[in-house]
């Protein structure tokens, strides 16, 4: 069994995240979702670089790491100011928002 | 290569609890699944080579931010029902079909690709990965310091709450509650007849007349108050020469057994 079989975990993985996203209302959920997806790219990139027998996947998939992690301290105030004003966290209600 | 027993304990736990992303009603039972996927990932990072990655996996993202998921959802509210009214008609099997689809095409993809796997053993411990880290990739380490900086500040602008009018001082809400027509000064205690645990008996103003407002509001809608009639129908008793004195502090029994509310059991 090769590294590659963690590449196809991945895709499963990933694909479970993206339709948490698409269907999830709950805004806490649906980013859960991306986390999700984030984790699954990481996992990627870690099967390649062990394929690969590279440092460098590893290091992408740090980075990535570092990326999210900003990204949800970001996701999660603004999540927090949606409640404030609108006392809700569904992702249905904030249709003004749309162009 | 890597060990088959790790990949399937990995598989099993990973996609199993991230199912409870889909199907899962709770909230705080999701990030607790995810929790768990996030173990899982960090197992095969130190399986496949990875152990600083996994190390930071498990710090990071069950330790930080899957704890902050949580702290959020408190803050928001673990009650808060999702609406599971759909807005766009038959929202979920399009949502299904697409990931499914997506799962296919790279699953798809995945099959599809070449590689020639290396030989060698390369393993991710903090100091070779510090070695390439600091010198290949030492920009993109600075530029990350700046996000993470810019991701705080960020952060603390978005959920800060400007205070519009200046904190009012005690001395100004005591002012306000007077002006507003409230009691300046303390409401009388409960209890006249100390022949009981008198809570329950409303304070006797200087003209015999029960004030009502001494009494808890709480006894008053549980309905455990007395108007002290029988209390005063005591001491009457007692003045009473006919009637035999009672011991002086000894307490009644029936006025005892009689504050507690018909069909409750007295403890």
């Amino acid at each position: 069994m090769t590294a590659m079989s963690f590449v196809y975990l991945a895709a499963i993985l990933f694909a479970i995240g993206a339709a948490a996203v698409l269907l999830r209302r709950n805004a806490i959920v649906a980013f859960m979702g991306v986390e999700l997806m984030l984790n699954a790219a990481n996992l990627a990139l870690v099967a390649f670089a062990h394929m690969y027998a590279e440092l460098d996947g590893q290091i992408m998939a740090f980075f990535v790491l570092v990326v999210a992690a900003a990204e949800v301290v970001v996701g999660l105030a603004i999540i927090i100011a949606l409640f404030r004003a609108r006392q809700t966290i569904s992702l249905d209600e904030p249709a003004e928002l749309k162009g | 290569m890597v060990n088959e027993v790790l990949f399937w304990t990995v598989a099993l736990l990973t996609v199993i609890p991230s199912l409870a992303l889909i199907f899962a009603k709770r909230p705080v039972h999701i990030a607790m699944s995810i929790v768990l996927v996030m173990v899982g990932l960090a197992a095969a990072y130190v399986g496949m080579g990875a152990p600083f990655l996994g190390m930071v996996q498990i710090v990071v993202y069950t330790g930080a931010v899957m704890m902050m998921f949580l702290f959020v959802l408190m803050l928001v509210g673990v009650d808060n029902a999702e609406d599971l009214r759909e807005t766009i008609k038959g929202q979920k099997w399009i949502a299904f079909a697409a990931a499914g689809g997506l799962a296919i095409l790279l699953i798809a993809v995945i099959g599809d690709a070449t590689i020639e796997p290396r030989t060698g053993d390369v393993v991710g411990n903090p100091e070779e990965i510090a070695m390439v880290l600091f010198s290949e990739y030492v920009l993109v380490m600075e530029v990350l310091g700046f996000l993470l900086i810019t991701a705080a500040v960020g952060a603390l602008v978005l959920t800060h709450v400007p205070r519009l009018t200046p904190r009012r001082t005690q001395v100004e809400l005591q002012a306000a509650r007077v002006a507003a027509g409230a009691d300046p000064v303390n409401k009388p205690m409960p209890g006249v007849y100390a022949r009981h645990n008198a809570l329950d008996v409303p304070a006797l103003d200087p003209e015999g007349n029960p004030i009502e407002d001494s009494v808890s509001r709480v006894l008053e809608v549980r309905h455990q108050t007395q108007d002290g009639a029988e209390f005063r129908a005591q001491l009457e008793d007692t003045d009473n020469p006919d009637h035999e004195a009672r011991p002086h502090g000894a307490p009644s029994r029936d006025s005892d057994t009689r504050n507690t509310r018909e069909g409750e059991e007295p403890k």
